[in-house]
């Protein structure tokens, strides 16, 4: 299997594609239905390192009460650090939210496989359902691509039933090329996920990016019928970017991947907007953002 | 590479995008507009009006004059008239009305996208973002240039030629009306606007801003009405430049009437130009790039990328990515912000275009055809390809003027470059490769006016725009443009 064969991308003509996406004009139902939906794929985030098991709980709680007087989708999946799962999991119980840990010496990914794997272990025994990890993007520069490669086939392995999500950190890429050799070394090696960025690095996710990830999704689903899912984080924090998300996942990929199931928004404030965004278009005026809890 | 699997994708889905139209209220439209002749609007001689219609639904927006050969007559001598004084005041002078123009251009945008797409069935998008904008800088680059005219002849005495009768096509009404009256202008020309048949009403737009501008009456003057006036303009003794852009067959008609006069002429004819896709191509790029350039404006476009010459190697994956990129395009109301092809521009057109799709059928050519809900009414054309084309084929050989793409394929460099020539066309091409040899190489091999590298339909003032062969000669805009308006000794 030839791991480096990826098309070429041209930059001009990515971003120009992925701004027409931003001329789609979203209006009345298809609006609401377009920010529920994006509400039930965000997976809510903490990753800091002055994180607590009392805020971990409190972001469980938000995620299962996003805003009570609005009838309203659950989001998909709380994010949190492999020693965070455990309450995690506690507090969402059986509402059908998913924990989502980061593993592999997130966010940097700079340790040796040993550590990577206990990480992951870790992180899948406390009962995370979905884990992120992080590629070596040191490897991966250095042109180490069969590194990279057999490094996600092998958390791949030890995730055992929990889905993968694998984290390009496309801002430390480079260029788009790099990007999409990364999605296709990612997929090829048994992503179920990919992931742009961690978060940490600026810039993380930005609509040409994720198009292009997705093209290197629906490229590997059409020659081998597999689905692989889709994840942008950070930097999508208002509700019409989102919007425009979804749109280039409609025209991109089509309906299969419209769900939490193939699609989710890394993103923390998004949820907020979005429901400030529902409420208007219910009541016609805006409410403060006061009225909506910051968890 | 070569064949492949192919599971598909679905895309009907469950959300779908409500209506999103553009408001309308806010345009101001005459019941009926009379001809626009030194500085004021005038009856026609003839008393005859015509109706403009609007292609998406049909309904009828204004009358329009029809102006006939005594109003040309009238146009021209106000025209000569007002030359006198125009080529002489300060070239700065001269630039500042421009500017201003440019600048009222700019503040009415919106009325005039929205005219602009109810008059000639163009989406809303393509009129607010590409047409009215475009048309702006055009007026904004050649007001800069109309007191620095000596710096671009250095060393030449250069003085305007006179009366300009400038002929436009109905595919970009408003900006083609730009591009022959900007530089003209800038140059010290007094014109003579003939707008096409069909989409009038933006260039009469025009002239209540002119009139607003305070140009001096008679700079521009704007005859509407059909091909019996554009002849009478062709043929005035009077004139001193003719400016067409619009068929080849016309552009003949008009070069064999002023064969024996001094007249200058440009003219910018049809095109049918090759989009040629390598396999080393940027693919998701190039198949957006051959989208735009065939579906652009419902593909009323001289440099439109009507042939699309691909690879062998890269073929069924070049198909079946169209294909899928086309289940996403929106056919229907051009006011709705989220239309990406609009109205065929008259049932005429409508009718040209069935008749050529009725050829490659017959031709036995395999035809696809998106699967989109045209409305009822209005005039209306689902995108198409043909497949396996070939350079015999009257869909690969004549310009068709509609959203219809022929595909053929190519081998070798070579064969890429001998289709792509094979026509008796000049005026544009696009080349999608990698490799930026690869993409010089081709642009100094085929025969054309502009070549677009990774990238197609760019239009820019800066950039001159003009054929080869029977594309026509003569260049719009840049520097390039300011000859066709100037005798330089």
């Amino acid at each position: 299997m030839d791991i480096t064969n990826s098309p070429p991308i041209d930059q001009l003509g990515l971003i120009e594609r992925a701004a027409k996406f931003r001329s789609r004009s979203i209006k009345k139902d298809s609006k609401i239905q377009g920010l529920e939906l994006a509400l039930s794929m965000i997976d809510l985030t903490t990753l800091e390192g002055k994180d607590t098991s009392n805020k971990v709980v409190q972001m469980c709680q938000k995620a299962m009460h996003l805003h009570d007087g609005l009838q309203l989708p659950n989001v998909a999946a709380v994010c949190v650090y492999p020693n965070m799962v455990k309450v995690a999991k506690k507090t969402v119980g059986d509402s059908g939210i998913k924990i989502a840990a980061v593993a592999t010496a997130f966010p940097s990914g700079m340790s040796n496989q040993t550590v990577k794997v206990e990480d992951t272990k870790m992180a899948v025994d406390q009962g995370a359902d979905e884990i992120d990890m992080v590629i070596s993007r040191g490897k991966f520069l250095e042109g180490e691509y069969q590194y990279v490669f057999d490094e996600i086939a092998l958390i791949k392995e030890k995730c055992k039933k929990s889905r993968l999500k694998v984290i390009l950190e496309t801002g430390e890429l480079g260029s788009p090329d790099q990007v999409r050799r990364a999605s296709d070394i990612a997929i090829k090696a048994g992503a179920d996920f990919i992931k742009t960025s961690t978060g940490k690095i600026s810039p993380a996710a930005t609509m040409p990016i994720t198009l292009l990830m997705l093209e290197a999704i629906r490229d590997h689903y059409v020659s081998t019928g597999k689905m692989v899912g889709m994840k942008p984080a950070g930097g999508i924090s208002d509700a019409k970017l989102a919007l425009h998300y979804l749109v280039m996942v409609k025209e991109t990929l089509g309906d299969d991947w419209l769900n939490n199931h193939w699609f989710r928004f890394g993103a923390s404030r998004l949820a907020n907007d979005i429901i400030m965004q529902i409420q208007k278009q219910k009541t016609g005026h805006y409410q403060s953002a006061d009225y909506f809890s910051k968890d | 590479m070569g064949k492949e699997n192919s599971f598909s994708l679905k895309f009907d889905t469950d959300w779908q995008y409500d209506k999103a139209p553009e408001s309308t209220s806010h345009i101001q439209l005459k019941k009926k507009y009379d001809l626009f002749i030194n500085g004021k609007f005038v009856q026609p001689k003839s008393n005859n009006y015509f109706w403009s219609v609007n292609p998406a639904n049909e309904e009828k927006i204004s009358e329009i004059a029809e102006g006939n050969a005594e109003d040309i007559d009238i146009a021209v001598k106000s025209a000569r008239t007002a030359f006198g004084k125009w080529s002489k005041i300060n070239p700065k002078e001269r630039g500042k009305y421009l500017f201003r123009i440019a600048r009222l251009i700019q503040e009415r945008a919106r009325e005039f996208a929205v005219i602009e797409s109810m008059d000639g069935g163009k989406p809303i998008k393509e009129s607010r973002d590409i047409d009215i904008p475009l048309a702006a800088a055009h007026f904004f680059y050649y007001a800069g240039w109309a007191d620095k005219l000596d710096y671009a002849f250095p060393n030449q005495k250069i003085s305007p030629l006179g009366v300009a009768g400038q002929i436009i096509p109905w595919n970009f009404p408003l900006l083609m009306a730009a591009w022959k009256i900007a530089p003209a202008l800038a140059c010290g020309n007094c014109v003579v606007l003939k707008p096409a048949e069909t989409t009038s009403l933006t260039a009469l737009k025009l002239a209540e801003l002119i009139q607003d501008a305070g140009l001096p009456e008679g700079v521009i003057n704007i005859v509407t009405g059909d091909g019996k006036a554009g002849a009478a303009l062709v043929n005035h003794p009077d004139v001193d430049k003719i400016a067409f852009t619009g068929s080849t067959e016309v552009g003949k008609i008009i070069q064999r009437s002023i064969a024996d006069t001094d007249k200058k002429v440009t003219l910018e004819l049809g095109g049918k130009a090759a989009n040629i896709i390598f396999e080393d191509a940027p693919i998701d790029q190039a198949i957006e790039g051959v989208i735009n350039g065939i579906f652009f404006n419902q593909g009323h476009v001289c440099c439109a990328g009507s042939r699309l010459l691909v690879q062998e190697s890269i073929k069924s994956i070049v198909e079946r990515k169209l294909i899928d990129r086309m289940k996403n395009l929106i056919v229907g109301d051009p006011l709705d912000k989220n239309t990406d092809i609009g109205a065929i521009n008259s049932k005429e057109q409508l009718k040209t275009i069935q008749e050529y799709i009725k050829i490659g059928l017959d031709e036995g050519l395999k035809m696809y055809q998106a699967d989109v809900n045209v409305p009822k009414k209005g005039f209306f054309c689902a995108p198409t390809l043909f497949f396996e084309v070939a350079q015999s084929s009257r869909i690969s050989k004549e310009e068709i003027f509609g959203p219809v793409l022929a595909i053929q394929t190519f081998r070798t460099v070579d064969e890429a470059i001998e289709k792509a020539n094979n026509t008796p066309y000049g005026l544009s091409a696009g080349v999608w490769t990698d490799k930026g040899s690869k993409a010089f190489n081709l642009s100094s091999q085929i025969k054309a006016g502009v070549i677009w590298a990774n990238t197609y339909n760019k239009f820019d003032p800066t950039s001159p725009f003009g054929g080869y062969k029977e594309s026509g000669f003569g260049r719009e805009g840049g520097m390039h443009g300011l000859e066709a308006y100037l005798k330089v000794d």
